[in-house]
């Protein structure tokens, strides 16, 4: 994984695996002290105590087609390396939430990389879940949330092409406004 | 700066329009295969791709989606293509570029791309 959004995509992944109907994804950054950190959280299946301790380890998986599972191992390891933190949380039916702390001043910092892109494949391909996706900077905040645009949409799909189109433009339009309010 | 207000007026154009997306049997299905494996491998670009070229044709009967780990990491990003005549065709090591050929001459003229699929690729 060369960017940080393509680690969020995979993860998400595991919500969507785990029976998610809504999935927070927050990504909260200080210029001052130089840190970033990522929240995934679901409301899907959850694990039990002993998947929690396993999940970490790339020898571990649920799928059947093969014998490794590395997602939550690199994402781990891209906080780690950053000199961060890295957890899960989890309540067997109640939901997951895997949360990753970064020092953006590292030399192995990870760049963050296309959450736009992130966030309109996951919506593109996932009709029915709902996603809130939350940016913060330096106490500025974007939030989208799919449920406020189906309630506008009335019907018509979240996943037709001029939606996810408006959507892409939404969240670069926003993102970049956090970006322009620097002080 | 967009802002929701603009979506209604694309919600009242999708409700005008003639063109009702058609799911069920006469539906082609695209499917990204999108685990760890395929996301490391670029399939985020090839299914954006695939959603955009879809987009730009006004193709009505395409459906794309998403799968996970199908077993043949080595050949990632790979994009199963079920049309409705019982078909499925596998296409392997995908790009953007081979996405907007397999749209092309796959999904419109019916053509499989043979040189893109698991049948040439494999050693």
């Amino acid at each position: 994984m060369q960017e940080l959004s393509l680690n969020v995509l995979d993860i998400a992944q595991n919500s969507i695996k785990a029976g998610a109907s809504l999935i927070g994804i927050t990504m909260e950054r200080s210029t001052a002290d130089n840190t970033l950190s990522i929240v995934i959280s679901d409301d899907g299946c959850g694990m039990d105590e002993q998947q929690i301790a396993r999940v970490t380890d790339p020898f571990f998986t649920t799928r059947t087609t093969r014998k490794v599972g590395l997602g939550v191992p690199l994402f781990k390891m891209t906080a780690e390396m950053t000199g961060g933190s890295f957890s899960i949380t989890s309540q067997p039916g109640k939901g997951t939430v895997v949360s990753a702390f970064y020092h953006t001043d590292h030399i192995d910092m990870l760049p963050v990389g296309d959450m736009t892109a992130t966030m309109t494949s996951l919506i593109s391909v996932n009709p029915s879940i709902d996603f809130v996706y939350q940016s913060r900077l330096d106490g500025r905040e974007f939030v989208m949330d799919t449920r406020q645009i189906k309630e506008i949409l009335e019907g018509v799909p979240i996943n037709s092409p001029d939606v996810l189109l408006f959507i892409r433009d939404y969240i670069n339009e926003h993102e970049a406004q956090l970006e322009l309010n620097e002080e | 700066m967009k802002s929701l207000e603009e979506l209604k007026a694309i919600r009242d154009k999708a409700k005008n329009s003639v063109h009702v997306r058609q799911e069920g049997n006469d539906c082609i299905r695209v499917v990204v295969g999108m685990a760890t494996c395929g996301i490391a491998a670029g399939a985020r670009p090839v299914l954006n791709a695939f959603t955009e070229e879809v987009a730009k044709r006004n193709l009505n009967n395409v459906a794309v989606t998403q799968t996970g780990c199908i077993g043949i990491c080595q050949y990632e990003p790979v994009v199963e293509i079920f049309t409705p005549d019982g078909q499925k065709t596998t296409y392997v090591k995908m790009t953007p570029e081979k996405a907007a050929r397999v749209v092309a001459d796959h999904l419109v003229n019916g053509n499989v791309v043979s040189e893109y699929t698991i049948g040439a690729n494999a050693k």
